[in-house]
């Protein structure tokens, strides 16, 4: 009786050789139980990508990530199409009309009903109701319609701030460390000098200086956040030169120098894909950490600017006014818990990618 | 080892040097000057400005000039101790910035605040990493995780809605009661530190996550090293494993992890004072920055970038005290 022993080999990637732990197993199983039948036969073996997959998803919390960034996403994106009712930047008009009746006498000694009527028009900060399911703002703008415009608009900015830094950040630090030399000096100098620009004050300068040359308020974040990756891609850049460095004195690099590939396809079909994990996970936690900037610049009023909203613009209102800090949780309550469970919900699978990608945290 | 101070000193002065061209740069580009703000409340309370006197304001304060010839002036200032003085309130930079009341209360806020990051975030990094992958690994995880997601502002003005407005346990904001007086040092130092807990512990919820994280990682590294194999081998309790043998081994980020923690120290927490209206050199920066400052902010950014250069320099130096199988050269 043949005895199927389904051994996994996990092979991370080419230049990681299979782990020794894995290996004594296979070679103890094998010595003892089946000598007889071939290695490959007894083993499935598991494709990096397949094996990355399984480990990402055998993670709780990475699969409750998804489903919080999947459901969050549809919310924003899907929500204004089912929930229409109000704009994003749409007043209710509605107000309450306040009737103020009087009877008085008149000269004549006739009997008069006086109407003061009372026109609030601007149903603001009404309570949760049927009409509005959040109640409205100080502006009498529904909440609910700008917490889903809002988060299109913060998950796209955070989105393209990350590939644009990513996108300089690996440009360069990939010629820094394929190059080296001159071209490695100057790219780590300039990277040093902007890693010692606090974040936070920079964005703020950043902020005002746009704003003083009076940039339109719609494309307005989109070039402060454009304007903020041209200084922080450093920190992908030396990821990337790292990586680069190590990986270039690995035995593969060097056949394929002796193979006589050409540069190109050595950077872009050898170096890339083996760098690619650390790119991923590292670009899924500035995902988070880019909301987290920009509804802060917004709370302090450089970001996203009224009446558009974004998230850290809804709760900004509470920074002016206490009398809505204390009463009115339904303003601004909602946008702060979309921001956490955005951030967190990033958080995890960036945490679940790098357990899964990590090949040194393998128990 | 003096050879490689000595150079790492010498490009240290270099970044900051470049640091401060591209700040004072992007400062200049802020066109609506402190000067024109100045001329249009003048012109508002109907005074006629001359264009000499305008002239007079930017050489005062040091505008009159192109980019460069205002940054060798500032360069020139600060190699004579120099820093200028506050457009705003007119006095000299480093005794606004740098006295007791705001570099001193950032300090404390940040040091109070690190110390309780440490004594809780690595006991939790521990347990999560000896019990990985089991419920005490997920709860500590997630509950951290979600420090690290929360914002700021937010949690800050959420804490002062519960706990200063609803519950009234603790004072809303501010260093100290204005109403009260304090009939000895004891009963003040209680008034600061009621004022200073909510900050605090925004600070610290905030900040436990990526220590225990890093913590966490480390010790799951270590605790797959072959010597902890060889002494759960030849008997030793579990306790004297992870204690002795593991977290010595992790202690080496940690250390390291001390002298990066210089600029935080020192930088002032920005957003939660600002909440919390203490008076910090982080809410004073973050004014100055709103009105366009400019000696200020020059010289509370290049405090913050000559911190951050001196600490990766610490921490590189640490580790070759450290860890003796780093080299420096």
């Amino acid at each position: 009786m043949e005895e199927k022993k389904e051994l996994q080999i996990e092979e991370t990637s080419a230049e990681q050789t299979v782990e020794s732990g894995a290996m004594k197993q296979t070679s103890t199983m094998l010595s003892t139980e089946d000598t007889e039948t071939p290695l490959d036969k007894n083993v499935r073996l598991l494709s990096p990508t397949r094996m990355v997959l399984r480990r990402f998803f055998r993670s709780k919390l990475s699969i409750i990530g998804l489903i919080m960034l999947i459901s969050l996403f549809a919310f924003c994106w899907l929500g204004p199409v089912v929930y229409s009712q109000w704009g994003e930047i749409e007043t209710d008009r509605t107000g309450n009309i306040d009737y103020i009746a009087t009877v008085i006498v008149g000269a004549d000694g006739k009997e008069m009903v006086q109407m003061i009527v009372g026109n609030n028009g601007i149903n603001s900060l009404a309570d949760p109701s049927s009409a509005h399911l959040l109640g409205t703002d100080e502006k009498g703008m529904d909440v609910f319609t700008r917490l889903m415009y809002g988060g299109r608009l913060s998950l796209t900015i955070s989105f393209l701030s990350v590939f644009l830094t990513s996108a300089i950040g690996i440009v360069l630090g990939g010629l820094a460390g394929f190059y080296g030399g001159v071209v490695d000096g100057i790219i780590m100098r300039i990277c040093d000098i902007l890693i010692c620009l606090p974040t936070l004050p920079l964005m703020l300068i950043l902020g005002t200086v746009l704003e003083s040359n009076g940039v339109p308020s719609e494309s307005y974040i989109y070039l402060l956040m454009g304007l903020l990756s041209l200084f922080s891609w450093p920190g992908m850049a030396r990821l990337v030169r790292g990586q680069i460095l190590y990986l270039r004195e690995q035995e593969y690099m060097v056949a394929a120098e002796a193979m006589g590939y050409s540069t190109a396809r050595r950077i872009f079909k050898h170096l890339i894909p083996n760098i690619l994990p650390q790119i991923l996970v590292s670009m899924t936690m500035s995902l988070g950490s880019m909301i987290l900037y920009e509804s802060t610049l917004s709370y302090l009023n450089l970001g996203v600017k009224i009446p558009y909203a974004s998230w850290g613009t809804m709760i900004e209102v509470i920074s002016k006014r206490s009398d809505i800090l204390q009463n009115n949780f339904n303003v601004w309550g909602p946008p702060g818990i979309c921001i956490i469970i955005a951030v967190l919900g990033f958080n995890f699978i960036g945490d679940g990618l790098r357990d899964a990608l990590d090949p040194k945290q393998r128990r | 080892m003096f050879k490689y101070i000595l150079k790492r000193l010498g490009i240290s002065v270099l970044i900051l040097f470049g640091v401060s061209i591209l700040l004072y740069t992007l400062l200049r580009c802020i066109p609506t000057d402190i000067v024109d703000q100045k001329i249009i409340a003048l012109n508002q309370t109907g005074v006629n400005v001359s264009d000499e006197f305008i002239k007079e304001m930017y050489k005062a304060y040091g505008l009159d000039g192109t980019i460069l010839e205002g940054y060798f002036d500032w360069l020139a200032n600060v190699f004579q101790g120099n820093f200028g003085k506050s457009f705003i309130s007119q006095r000299e930079v480093i005794s606004e910035l740098f006295n007791g009341d705001r570099l001193g209360t950032s300090f404390l806020v940040a040091a109070i605040a690190t110390v309780f990051e440490f004594l809780i975030a690595i006991p939790l990094g521990i347990t999560a990493a000896t019990h990985q992958y089991s419920l005490r690994d997920y709860l500590v995880t997630v509950l951290v995780l979600i420090g690290i997601s929360l914002p700021s502002f937010f949690f800050g003005q959420m804490l002062k809605d519960i706990f200063a407005n609803k519950l009234g346990w603790l004072p809303v904001s501010g260093m100290k009661d204005a109403s009260l007086t304090y009939a000895n040092g004891w009963e003040a130092a209680v008034d600061y530190l009621r004022h200073m807990f909510l900050p605090i512990l925004t600070v610290v919820v905030l900040s436990i996550g990526g220590r225990m994280r890093m913590t966490r990682t480390n010790m799951l590294e270590v605790l797959n090293a072959d010597y902890i194999r060889t002494a759960r081998a030849k008997g030793l309790s579990e306790g004297k494993v992870i204690y002795k043998h593991a977290f010595r081994n992790t202690m080496i980020p940690l250390v390291t992890g001390l002298a990066g923690l210089i600029p935080s120290l020192f930088s002032g927490a920005m957003i939660t004072e600002s909440v919390f209206d203490l008076t910090g050199i982080g809410n004073y920066a973050l004014a100055a920055m709103t009105q366009g400052d400019i000696p200020v902010i020059m010289t509370y950014n290049m405090f913050l970038a000559f911190l951050s250069v001196m600490g990766v320099l610490l921490a590189d130096l640490m580790y070759g005290v450290v860890d003796p199988r780093v080299k420096l050269a």
